[in-house]
């Protein structure tokens, strides 16, 4: 059918960008073409778009705020590298990091689904406050965690390192230090290809019969009852979906390092509130979209570092006018206004030729 | 066996008595009218049936089973849909995807099948398609089928709040002031489109309207509510004949 | 009597918190957005007195004085230039700029005044009282902070309550449509939320670095989103809401912090919230909200 061939043409573009992008930008650095700074930006950007697009299913698609998307990062981040660094040269490099996503998104979607069952049942920014709350959490419980092994097996303590009575052995996870020493197993094309993954499962999703529950929520939930849509079940897995992909973005986000450790710039609320800007200004609900602004958003600061200590004011102006001009009634005017005047001239040049 | 029996249903919200010994009997394939001034409870009837309020006292049956107190999500599997007072559509989904929402619980495939794009996934959604064109024709909606929703005009909102409600393919269906908003060439042709549901599908039709003109001309028994009792029930025509029921409406 | 003296750091620091919920609350339900920025009016209340007090050399309540205006003005100029054009548009565009704004003040400062933390002088220069025999001390700081709380409280419900200008701020949270309609100005009662709300951080700003005397340009940051959760704990619109989970959020903080851990004192502070509004989904004086069928 005609309407169908015109999602997926449009899903494929997005697949499509992505893959010309990673040739470019791989063919780019392996000829030694990007600085430095920017070479060590590539899995950065992956993982910043992984969870641009998974937060997108909860703001967009589901309809609900949520400000605690970084804790679900957290968790992943953390499962992942503690089982990469236990397991550490007992299996096959590739099978290990494989594992260590499949358990770190296992993990944050797991934490997704019991996050979500207390909180979905709020709503509006009563919602919002109570996820930043649980992203605050789960930052500081993991900041309290010292794990260790030697010859007796696992040492657990939450008070502090000494408490762990350890005979030799290694720490492995070192309260607010967190884990060092992380196999860096991030490479860009891995994450390219996360990526690519992450946008089929989502697009697939909101184009399917689960997408459509969800999106039918988010219009009206009461008439999404009445038609026998079953609101918890739907609502919890666009949540649990979202966070185990943003478990993923937590995966590389360990791998990319060798230390890992919990501030509040990595997985604070912080965090949060940036990835939510993605959305916002790609677009609430367009997928592309939150995929582009997460690119160009992580790239400007870095792009600005020039103007030094300015960029970040430079980046709060732009994020401002950008939404004045997006929303205020004048900005749209004007918006209108330069929209009409390009058109004009497009005009008046298609006359000069013919 | 009629289709829906309600006995004695009431319900009070705080101290307040919305609905009062509320009973009613409607046979299959029978088109029925809820009427009376506003605020007389007849929304709060809807609400019962279909689970948004749980009674304080009454039963309720459907085809034979107790549906009282259920959730709405198994009310509208035990074949209750409904329209609402004031349109709630999924304005940013497609016209097409309104309807596909309703056929949600009958044409079925996992998450997972959805996701990997299994084979089930396009012979369901072609399914679904199929069905759900089928649908938007009986309203004339086809042509709007890529619509956004909130873009359709007022009186296609409404067509297509029934059209959504019927792909749940519902034993009895609700309909909360169909006409409200129309002019009379609109509010003729849906009591012709009302009045084709009925004999197409083999719909009970239960339907809340001020518009005496659609009551008369389409309802075979009414039940007049004042005041969250019942008035007066019966043959349309004695009904809205009644003298008690013309004080209710014009006063005295 | 070391939890006597553990429970009023408590009430102080909840007082603290209180005040800037009072500014979250009433901005919340007269122009129904999340003013993210507003824990960096605080921030910027701080710096204000700071240096006011360090190179004006001006005496402590003439540096509250000007930091309280300036905030206001700033206050004021936020509002008129990044939240005004926004009344129509949907709330997360709101709660977007408010962001920006947010880290705007934080970048402006940090070029302004370094990124090193000053140390802050209180702002209260009478010493403290001592109770059962030295056991239990009492800083100026404190007693003031408390008592500055509680003026502000009843000065404000008094002036919601009894001026024109409060009952037009009842009106507007009520339906601003209407209020509109009955001939109250709502651009300019707006302003005096904004005008009320910001004057009442830079109080709240010279009281903290008073009690926490450490003022960098993320000083706000953290008190400002306990603040906003204070104020969702007593029910987001009300004040004495925000006075009660003001108090209640430094009593359980400092509480956690002296007998569980304190690292943990934020997780436990999150951990009741969530468990409070589990329990009562709009706060503690929230009012329930039903839906319309």
């Amino acid at each position: 059918m005609k309407r169908m061939q015109k999602t997926t043409r449009s899903n494929f573009i997005t697949y499509g960008i992505v893959i010309v992008g990673t040739i470019l930008f791989q063919a780019l650095d392996s000829a030694g073409m990007l600085s430095s700074l920017l070479s060590g930006l590539l899995v950065p950007l992956c993982y910043f778009m992984i969870l641009a697009v998974s937060l997108n299913l909860v703001v967009g698609i589901l309809g609900e705020l949520s400000l605690g998307h970084a804790g679900f990062m957290c968790v992943g981040a953390f499962a992942s590298a503690f089982f990469s660094k236990i397991m550490d040269g007992a299996m096959p490099d590739g099978l290990r990091f494989f594992l260590a996503l499949l358990i770190g998104a296992a993990l944050a979607g797991v934490f997704g689904i019991l996050i979500g069952i207390p909180v979905l049942r709020l709503r509006g920014d009563y919602l919002a406050i109570v996820t930043l709350a649980f992203g605050e959490i789960i930052r500081n419980v993991v900041n309290v965690f010292y794990i260790g092994r030697d010859a007796n097996g696992f040492h657990f303590s939450m008070k502090d390192a000494m408490s762990l009575n350890m005979d030799g052995g290694e720490i492995i996870v070192n309260g607010p230090q967190g884990i060092n020493g992380t196999p860096r197993d991030s490479t860009f094309l891995i994450s390219a290809i996360l990526l690519l993954i992450t946008l089929i499962i989502v697009l697939n999703l909101i184009n399917s019969r689960s997408g459509r529950a969800i999106m039918s929520i988010r219009d009206d939930r009461i008439a999404a009852e009445s038609i026998g849509i079953n609101i918890t079940k739907f609502k919890l897995m666009a949540f649990a979906i979202s966070s185990a992909l943003a478990g993923v973005a937590g995966v590389l986000y360990a791998h990319n390092l060798s230390t890992l450790a919990a501030s509040s710039s990595n997985f604070g609320y912080n965090m949060s509130i940036s990835i939510l800007v993605f959305v916002v200004l790609g677009g609430i609900g367009s997928i592309r979209g939150s995929m582009i602004a997460a690119f160009i958003l992580t790239l400007l600061p870095e792009l600005l570092r020039s103007l030094s200590d300015y960029r970040m004011l430079i980046y709060a102006i732009v994020l401002i006018i950008m939404m004045l001009v997006n929303w205020s009634t004048s900005g749209r005017y004007m918006k209108e206004k330069i929209a009409d005047w390009f058109r004009g001239l497009r005009k008046s040049g298609t006359k000069g030729v013919s | 066996m009629a289709l829906l029996e309600v006995k004695n249903l009431g319900i009070s919200f705080g101290g307040l008595r919305a609905l009062n010994g509320f009973e009613v009997k409607i046979e299959k394939g029978q088109l029925y009218g809820l009427i009376g001034p506003n605020g007389a409870g007849k929304t709060t009837v809807f609400n019962l049936l279909t689970g948004v309020y749980k009674p304080t006292e009454g039963i309720i049956r459907l085809d034979g089973e107790d549906i009282t107190r259920k959730k709405s999500i198994d009310i509208s599997k035990a074949g209750i849909a409904r329209t609402f007072q004031n349109i709630r559509l999924f304005k940013q989904l497609s016209v097409l995807d309104n309807v596909k929402a309703g056929l949600h619980n009958h044409y079925t495939y996992s998450t997972l099948e959805g996701i990997l794009r299994l084979p089930r996934y396009f012979k369901v959604e072609k399914q679904m398609n199929e069905r759900a064109m089928e649908l938007l024709k009986v309203f004339g909606l086809e042509n709007e089928a890529d619509y956004k929703a909130s873009n359709l005009p007022y009186g296609k909102q409404r067509k297509l709040e029934i059209a959504r409600a019927l792909a749940t393919d519902p034993k009895l269906l609700l309909l909360d002031e169909p006409a409200a908003g129309m002019n009379p060439n609109e509010t003729e042709e849906l009591m012709d489109t009302i009045k084709f549901v009925q004999k197409q599908f083999q719909m009970t039709i239960l339907l809340i309207e001020h518009d005496m003109k659609l009551v008369s001309g389409i309802c075979e028994e009414v039940t007049v509510l004042n005041f969250g009792e019942i008035l007066c029930q019966g043959e349309t025509k004695t009904v809205l004949n009644d003298p008690q029921v013309i004080v209710a409406y014009l006063g005295e | 009597m070391s939890f006597l003296s553990y429970l009023i750091n408590g009430i102080s620091l909840g007082s603290v918190y209180a005040i800037i919920a009072l500014g979250y609350t009433m901005v919340y339900g007269i122009a129904r957005m999340l003013n993210f920025a507003h824990g960096d009016i605080i921030m910027v209340g701080g710096y204000a007195a700071f240096y006011a007090m360090v190179n004006g050399g001006l005496s402590p309540i003439l540096s509250v004085l000007i930091a309280m205006v300036i905030c206001t003005v700033l206050g004021l100029l936020i509002e008129r230039i990044a939240y005004k054009p926004l009344r129509s548009a949907p709330s997360l565009a709101v709660l977007i700029t408010a962001i920006g704004v947010s880290y705007f003040l934080q970048n402006l400062a940090l070029l302004l005044f370094g990124a090193n933390t000053k140390t802050f002088q209180s702002v209260v220069t009478f010493g403290g009282i001592s109770l059962a025999g030295g056991q239990l001390q009492l800083t100026g700081t404190t007693i003031v902070t408390i008592a500055a709380c509680i003026i502000i409280v009843v000065g404000l419900s008094l002036y919601i309550n009894k001026t024109r200008t409060g009952q037009a701020m009842l009106a507007v949270s009520e339906d601003r449509g209407a209020a509109q309609l009955m001939g109250i100005n709502v651009n300019s009662t707006i302003a005096m939320t904004f005008a009320i709300g910001s004057a009442l951080a830079a109080i709240a700003g010279c009281l903290l670095c008073s009690a926490y005397p450490s003022l960098n340009p993320y000083t706000g940051s953290m008190p400002g989103i306990k603040a906003f959760t204070a104020a969702v704990f007593g029910g987001i619109g009300s004040i004495p809401g925000a006075m009660v989970g003001g108090l209640l959020l430094g009593i359980i903080e400092i509480l956690g912090r002296a007998y569980i851990s304190s690292q943990l004192s934020d997780a436990i502070v999150f951990a009741v919230l969530i468990i409070i509004l589990l329990v009562k989904p709009t706060g503690i004086f929230g009012k329930k909200i039903q839906e319309k069928v």
